[in-house]
């Protein structure tokens, strides 16, 4: 289990002159399953993609201690970016990148194409799968490769009340198995099921960072108010 | 019209009769423009995908250029091309000229503009949907090459054909640079412009007919070797 | 099972067809005129010169001027065109030792048979030129400084007239090859010089007919420049003097005197 603690000072995200995040300033730590949570627009895909290192700030500083490579994490987009290969390749892909013989990566492969219940449509063209399934198989791929810290963003938007189950228990699984996860999501009860931490945004700031249960049972902020009791905030 | 329908027999018939001069010019032909397009390929695409990865400062007056030459005219790098061949230029040595093989060089020059542009503007989009993807992976240039080259292969395909389609109907420049000299550097094309000035117009036209014929083929043949399902559903 | 067509593709295409050389210095390479090529007397003379020689004769079938240039630039070890001036100039500026004479043959003014210049009854070239400049009726011109070219520029001249004036109302230059010119003024019934054989052997005659020839003026002479071997040390000049030993012999004079089409003699041996 490793420990590690994000700080970020001042951030600030642009695009092409328009402010998409911050100022804003925040410290991660005691990292198991954190949920970004706020409204769409709020800011989490912009937070995501810089704690990643997707996009760089225009100014202020983010610190990791201590640093985790980019090898050792993995981000699921929201809308998943397909191969134009099959199902097997796709997954099996990040260790090919990282020097893996095809065969080991092949075994390895299908045994995460039978937890994913996937294993029928191995040799499918991955661009034929349905959108649960092809959220499966994304997670897979992100965690084939073991990876240290998990991002994902809204994996279950869209999706059906079988796909979110089915994808929720994979990250719990990966969770139990030593994963860090760092999730955005707008979905209440998503949050509720799977996080320990929240960080609620709205326009771009961090509005409330607390663990879950504080967080639902007594919000401190009026806009975190309004969100938990479902109102829409401008 | 008659000369038309007339060129279609004449065409039938140097083919059944498999006149021996047709198979003749009709495999230089091939064989002068399959291996320069494929030497064309192998370099035109990886440059291509090479472009549409990179981020340098020249990078859009480089895209520009190659653009720009492909609608360089054929005859121009026929001239070109003999000027550097010739005895008096600076590769006489080599004594390449009124040979296949600069009808190669020239041909090699007119289509890889064709190719390289077509292959940056294939890859690039693909590369678009990819790029988070290998940033995350933390993936090496090489690796986002090869990547690429093998997810678009149909499209390249399509690209390396193009320059195919340019090559093989091309006739200013190995004009130029081949002679057409007969039973040695003669093809259907140079063969098609000798016949039409001596007003032969059936011979010239059964002669293009089987020009035509081929290129399909070829086309027809490419496409199901390379067929992949692993692209869009509905490319 | 893929990648075994294509490499099946590929190999068929390098070896079951002809073979190509990638340099080739071998073969003794003659530049022609496309006149004395169309002719057809290529066909006859220089299998019979390759067998009696004993070399395989690469023949460039190209316009008067790219023949020369193609000399004057070594790319060709001897040349056979029909332009004495060009040709002079050509063995002053030291491309070629000599120029030997060869054969002739001649030229013939071609013209609908609607003759809308009225020219067919009169047997005067001056007169014939001079009207259907005045009528101003369609002629085409080669337009491309090849030795027919320069002939019929020739004419114009000794008629007293100034061909670079003539306006592109009734003058067309085309800048093509005998065939396609020919075609040209089938397509418009236009008046053209054509040499003989070129005419004989065209295929699209329409409404054209011979309306002049004979004149003295009409005559072609081809000549053969061997290319100089002291500009080019690696000309085959030993090859080029016995192609033009065997040009002049009687073998191949004869071959040229009983050469005909549609039983009409094209050219006459006449080497001094």
């Amino acid at each position: 289990m490793i420990d590690f603690k994000i700080k970020g000072a001042n951030l600030l995200i642009k695009k092409s002159s328009s402010l998409l995040l911050g100022p804003m300033s925040f410290e991660l730590v005691n990292l198991s399953f954190m949920i970004l949570l706020g409204q769409n627009g709020a800011g989490k895909t912009s937070l995501l993609r810089l704690l990643h290192g997707l996009d760089s700030p225009e100014s202020g500083s983010l610190v990791w201690e201590p640093k985790i490579k980019v090898e050792d994490q993995s981000f699921v987009f929201q809308s998943p970016i397909i191969l134009r290969r099959n199902v097997l390749e796709n997954v099996f892909y990040p260790l090919i990148l990282r020097g893996v013989s095809k065969s080991d990566a092949i075994s390895i492969a299908k045994e995460w194409l039978e937890k994913i219940f996937l294993i029928q449509k191995a040799y499918e063209p991955a661009l034929s799968l349905s959108g649960g399934e092809r959220q499966r198989m994304v997670i897979a791929r992100a965690l084939i490769s073991k990876p240290k810290l998990l991002f994902l963003d809204e994996p279950t938007v869209n999706l059906d009340g079988e796909s979110k189950l089915q994808i929720e228990n994979l990250l719990k699984q990966a969770l139990r198995d030593g994963t860090k996860i760092i999730m955005a999501t707008h979905d209440l009860g998503q949050a509720k099921r799977l996080g320990e931490h929240i960080l609620f945004l709205h326009n771009g700031k961090v509005v409330e960072t607390t663990s879950v249960n504080s967080f639902f049972s007594e919000p401190q902020t009026d806009e975190a108010l309004t969100f938990v009791r479902g109102g829409i905030l401008r | 019209m008659s000369d038309l329908f007339q060129g279609f027999i004449q065409a039938l018939m140097l083919i059944f009769t498999i006149d021996s001069d047709l198979y003749a010019i009709s495999g230089r032909s091939l064989q002068v423009t399959m291996t320069a397009t494929l030497i064309a390929s192998v370099v035109g695409i990886p440059l291509g995908a090479w472009l549409a990865v990179s981020n340098f400062r020249l990078r859009n007056v480089l895209i520009i250029c190659i653009n720009a030459l492909m609608g360089l005219p054929p005859v121009v790098v026929g001239l070109l091309v003999y000027l550097f061949l010739s005895k008096s230029g600076p590769f006489g040595v080599f004594n390449l000229l009124f040979t296949p093989s600069a009808m190669i060089i020239a041909q090699v020059i007119i289509i890889l503009p064709i190719i390289a542009s077509i292959s940056h503007r294939t890859i690039r989009i693909l590369w678009k949907e990819y790029r988070d993807f290998f940033i995350s992976l933390n993936a090496t240039r090489w690796q986002i090459i090869l990547t690429l080259i093998k997810d678009s292969r149909r499209s390249l395909i399509t690209a390396a054909l193009a320059g195919f389609g340019r090559g093989i109907g091309e006739v200013g420049a190995i004009m130029i640079v081949g002679g057409n000299i007969d039973h040695a550097t003669r093809v259907l094309t140079t063969a098609i412009s000798l016949e039409t000035s001596r007003g032969n117009f059936h011979l010239a036209m059964a002669l293009g007919i089987v020009l035509i014929i081929l290129s399909i083929l070829i086309n027809f043949l490419m496409h199901i070797t390379v067929k992949s399902k692993y692209e869009q559903i509905d490319d | 099972m893929k990648k075994f067509m294509i490499i099946t593709i590929l190999i068929l295409n390098q070896y079951l067809l002809p073979s190509f050389c990638w340099a080739n210095d071998s073969n003794f390479k003659l530049a022609v005129t496309t006149s004395f090529h169309n002719s057809g007397l290529s066909d006859v003379l220089i299998p019979a010169l390759e067998k009696d020689i004993g070399i395989i004769v690469d023949l460039l079938v190209v316009g008067t001027g790219q023949a020369l240039k193609l000399g004057s630039r070594g790319d060709v070890d001897a040349i056979l065109v029909h332009s004495k001036k060009a040709e002079e100039e050509f063995v002053e500026q030291g491309f070629a030792p000599y120029r030997r004479e060869i054969m002739y043959n001649d030229f013939v003014l071609i013209g609908s048979k609607a003759d809308p210049s009225e020219i067919k009854n009169l047997n005067n070239l001056k007169l014939i030129l001079e009207t259907i400049r005045s009528t101003r009726s369609i002629f085409i011109s080669r337009g491309d400084d090849s030795g027919t070219h320069k002939l019929e520029l020739s004419l114009w001249r000794n008629a007293g007239q100034k061909p670079e004036n003539f306006l592109v109302d009734w003058y067309w230059e085309v800048g093509a090859g005998m065939g396609a010119t020919l075609n040209i003024a089938s397509e418009s019934s236009a008046y053209v010089i054509s040499d003989r054989a070129s005419w004989l052997n065209f295929g699209r005659k329409g409404d054209l007919e011979i309306l002049f020839e004979g004149d003295e003026q009409l005559f072609n002479q081809y000549s053969y420049l061997p290319i100089s071997a002291i500009l080019y040390p690696k000309i085959k000049y030993k090859e080029a003097r016995s192609v033009e030993n065997w040009l002049v012999s009687t073998k191949a004079r004869n071959l040229i005197k009983n050469y005909k089409i549609m039983g009409q003699n094209l050219f006459f041996p006449n080497p001094k």
